[in-house]
């Protein structure tokens, strides 16, 4: 009898690239549910949006490179950047926000540097900035927890306030829209308030703003599912927060009138998403398992570095790309020793 | 309980090891044909000294060479030779080579056994010839001569023989009954090769799923009163079967790199060579049989065999029931290192542990392969602590001083790395590839640099031999002038 011969290893591999990508998506549910109940289906408009344009992007890109389409789109990678993208945007950010932002991600930060791999920056983090410098204005104006204003919108509205930028004619912008915890903190300290007498101000919940936690806590459980099904290492989300939070605890313990608390900081904006999804993308994180977890205290500290005396209230972006940057020299520095050989 | 170390990454593995590991060894059937590859290690090959027509008895040697790496080839039963001729050979290539065929004559009449009377009363020498007359080599898939293992040189000094019963590749377990069935036989076989080495510590290890072997040895160990040797279970991790990874998890020792485990005194047998020594020394048995394990669902009937070395594989197989529609690849070795055949038109060999006829479902068919995402689980699974993914991205460019910046020959080939890539990618291949380029690539500087000195003696000689004429002639010359000045003063005197 006749057999068609390969060569070893024969077993069949026990994981696959879309399979990680599926899992990353699965694990931002209970994150973008709370974001959808605090914040309104905008949420989820923006999604779809962002993930029709990335499709629509790749698989012209992926045509015009001749590459095949329907089997790299099934890799998922595109989605995965899409989502993560979307949902840091601000919730009421006008359609062609999303639209520049994903295919800056898409096609200049991912394809042009070769397609999925290849690519040294996070897609999705490159797009945040990009639209963050460009766009200052929309990129800063959030909306209002539902609690506090825009409860009012129906889904039409949403519609008709993403894709014609128009509010119902009985609602002002403002009564919609709101500083984030970490802008205000930021802008409020400027006014001389004290960090404490800021804290009372409604916008805050618990430990950081209303709804925020609970996204936070979303985010979290996402990423320890993920950490627990071994998709991501502890390494990287461990290193971050625990550099953020060191930095944060410092500060705080000289002076908590200006420094906000560590656990403010552990929960506001994009540190949770950042910790478990942004910064542990594979391909542009250092790889070695020692050099992940400097990679991740070098990315919380930056966050915090940022937050507090940089020029932008969230600095996960910026942070996340400074990380990518460093991440072929901290894998230089960690190589391990080879077995049997010396050190 | 013995103290035992860890290595880095590793897999645990799905073991399928019940299809086969608790069923009695069957004795196969003399096949009617025997086929003897010539070609027993890449680059050994054996010189027949039977031909075609000749009778041969068991146990009697039809192949041999003076190579350092040769071991001689007996007949695995009496019959008369056929014929000598091209086969396909159990070899990854797939091409074929000279094969003795041997055709049986079912008496299988042997040679008088020629067993040594007491072991102990023999110098090292003596018996590590007697291995090697026997044939025996490592039975447990490397199949490199037991005789030269034996004596690691006077600079270095060995002082712990492991017995490696640690069958971590998944599905096989001809050790494992091995080890339940003949205990006796391995532990005097260890105690052979412990006098023949002169070791005073000796250490079987098996996984720690193995209880009734573990059982079994203690027992006979027991039985022999000796205190040198102890059974050790250690935990079932791929690939903790390798030489350097064994001995690292026994010992807690890390053989160097580009060494041998006799730098760090310890020398490493499989459990079967043990067995194969036993035989050998105390009843005067050549290596003639070995005990496979015919598995994989592909197969009707999963166990393990004591086969004639040159039984050819369809044999074994139609004694299993013959194969299930579902059979897809047929694997000498595990699934892990073994080598897929492309027929079962082909005899068994010493090296040969495992027949896996796997059916589709078993094995990797059709890979999806997708760009590296740089995950880094193939590091944190490499046995040697290689960065997979770098070597990839070298050996894929064909930087062959990169790959080798990054240790590529370290590279035991366990295919860890490749079974954990989400992307898929045929790591191993690439390794392969980029080891033999390598290996070529030296061989041609070798011969250039051997083309090269004989061109440069060439000339010397050249060289030489113009001078020498030249000083010839200048010496005639010189001869001639003397001769004529000679001849003129005569004449003056005259
Ligand atoms: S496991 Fe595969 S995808 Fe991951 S780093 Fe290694 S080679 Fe790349
Ligand atoms: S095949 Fe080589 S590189 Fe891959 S895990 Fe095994 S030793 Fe490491």
């Amino acid at each position: 009898m006749k057999f068609s011969t390969v060569m070893s290893p024969h077993l069949q591999p026990v994981n696959s690239v879309d399979r990680v990508m599926l899992q990353v998506l699965l694990a931002l549910i209970p994150g973008i549910a709370a974001m959808t109940w605090f914040f309104g289906i905008g949420v989820l408009i923006n999604i779809a949006l962002a993930v029709a344009v990335a499709l629509l992007a790749e698989a012209s890109i992926l045509g015009l490179r001749g590459r095949p389409i329907g089997s790299t789109l099934k890799d998922l990678s595109a989605i995965v950047t899409a989502v993560l993208l979307a949902i840091s945007l601000p919730v009421i950010a006008p359609w062609w926000i999303t639209v520049v932002g994903v295919l800056f991600a898409i096609v200049i930060a991912k394809h042009l540097y070769g397609g999925l791999g290849y690519n040294p920056f996070n897609p999705a983090m490159a797009g945040y900035v990009l639209l963050l410098v460009s766009f200052p204005m929309q990129m800063t104006a959030w909306l209002a927890p539902i609690e506090l204003g825009s409860a009012a919108l129906n889904e039409v509205d949403w519609l008709k306030l993403i894709f014609l930028e128009q509010l119902p004619a009985n609602i002002e912008f403002d009564a919609v829209t709101m500083a984030t915890p970490l802008d205000s903190v930021r802008t409020q300290l400027g006014l001389g308030r004290s960090v404490p007498e800021i804290k009372t101000d409604s916008v805050f919940g618990l430990l950081a703003g209303k709804g925020w936690e609970w996204v936070a806590g979303g985010y979290l459980l996402g990423g320890l599912w993920l950490m627990w099904r071994k998709i991501i290492g502890w390494q990287i989300p461990v290193g971050l927060l625990l550099g953020l939070g060191l930095f944060a605890s410092i500060c705080y313990a000289i002076d908590n009138n200006q420094f906000a608390a560590p656990s403010f900081h552990l929960v506001a904006g994009a540190t949770m998403l950042g910790a478990f999804f942004i910064a542990t993308d594979p391909v542009t994180a250092a790889t070695s398992v020692n050099g992940r977890l400097i990679y991740g205290l070098l990315i919380g500290s930056l966050v915090y570095v940022i937050r507090v005396w940089g020029g932008y209230p969230d600095a996960m972006a910026f942070a996340v790309l400074l990380g990518n940057l460093t991440a072929p020299a901290i894998d230089y520095f960690t190589r391990p020793r080879v077995f049997g050989q010396k050190a | 309980m013995l103290k035992t170390w860890r290595f880095h990454g590793g897999l645990r593995l799905p073991a399928h090891k019940n299809l086969s590991a608790h069923r009695p060894i069957v004795n196969a059937e003399l096949p009617k044909q025997l086929i003897y590859p010539l070609q027993q290690r890449p680059g050994v090959q054996l010189k027949a000294t039977v031909a075609p027509g000749d009778t041969v008895l068991r146990g009697q040697i039809i192949a041999d060479s003076d190579h350092f790496l040769a071991t001689p080839l007996h007949a695995a039963s009496s019959g008369t030779v056929k014929s000598i001729e091209d086969r396909i050979i159990p070899h990854p290539s797939g091409l074929s080579d000279p094969c003795i065929i041997i055709d049986t004559d079912g008496r299988d009449e042997a040679l008088p056994p020629e067993p040594v009377e007491d072991y102990r009363l023999e110098p090292a020498a003596t018996l590590r010839a007697k291995i090697r007359q026997a044939g025996i080599v490592g039975l447990g898939g490397a199949a490199f001569p037991t005789s030269i293992k034996l004596n690691p040189g006077p600079q270095r000094h060995i002082d712990t023989l492991i017995l490696n019963g640690a069958e971590c590749e998944p599905y096989i377990t001809c050790d494992n009954v091995l080890m339940q069935a003949e205990p006796d036989a391995i532990v005097q076989g260890a105690l052979i090769l412990m006098h023949a080495l002169q070791v005073g510590d000796g250490i079987i290890a098996v996984e720690d799923h193995m209880t009734e072997a573990f059982q079994a040895l203690s027992a006979a160990i027991e039985q022999s009163r000796d205190r040198r040797l102890t059974v050790v279970k250690i935990p079932a991790l791929y690939p903790t079967g390798g030489e350097k990874q064994l001995i690292r998890v026994v010992t807690g020792k890390e053989t160097p790199s580009g060494g041998i485990p006799a730098d760090v005194g310890v020398i490493c047998q499989n459990v079967g060579t043990a067995a194969a020594v036993y035989n050998a020394i105390c009843r005067g048995l050549p290596l003639t049989e070995r005990v496979v394990t015919v598995t994989g669902q592909g197969v009707k009937q999963q166990q393990n065999m004591r086969a004639r070395i040159g039984t050819p594989i369809s044999d074994l197989i139609n004694q299993c029931g013959g194969y299930q529609d579902s059979v897809e690849r047929l694997i000498m070795g595990g699934p892990m290192m073994g080598f897929a055949l492309p027929e079962d038109d082909i005899p068994i060999v010493k090296a040969t542990n495992c027949i896996l006829a796997a059916a589709g479902s078993e094995v990797a068919t059709s890979k999806e392969t997708r760009p590296c995402i740089r995950c880094g689980d193939c590091a944190k699974a490499c046995p040697v602590d290689l960065l997979p993914q770098q070597l990839y991205w070298h050996s894929r460019a064909g930087n062959l001083e990169k790959c080798k910046e990054f240790s590529l020959f370290d590279c035991i080939e366990c295919g860890c790395c490749e079974v954990v890539c989400p992307s898929q990618i045929p790591l191993v291949q690439y390794y392969r590839a980029a080891k033999s380029k390598t290996i070529a690539k030296a061989k041609e500087a070798e011969k250039a640099a051997i083309a090269k000195r004989r061109h440069d003696f060439l000339l010397e000689r050249k060289a030489r031999e113009q001078a020498e004429r030249a000083e010839r002639s200048r010496r005639k010359k010189e001869a001639l002038a003397k001769l004529k000045a000679a001849e003129t003063a005569t004449e003056g005197a005259e």
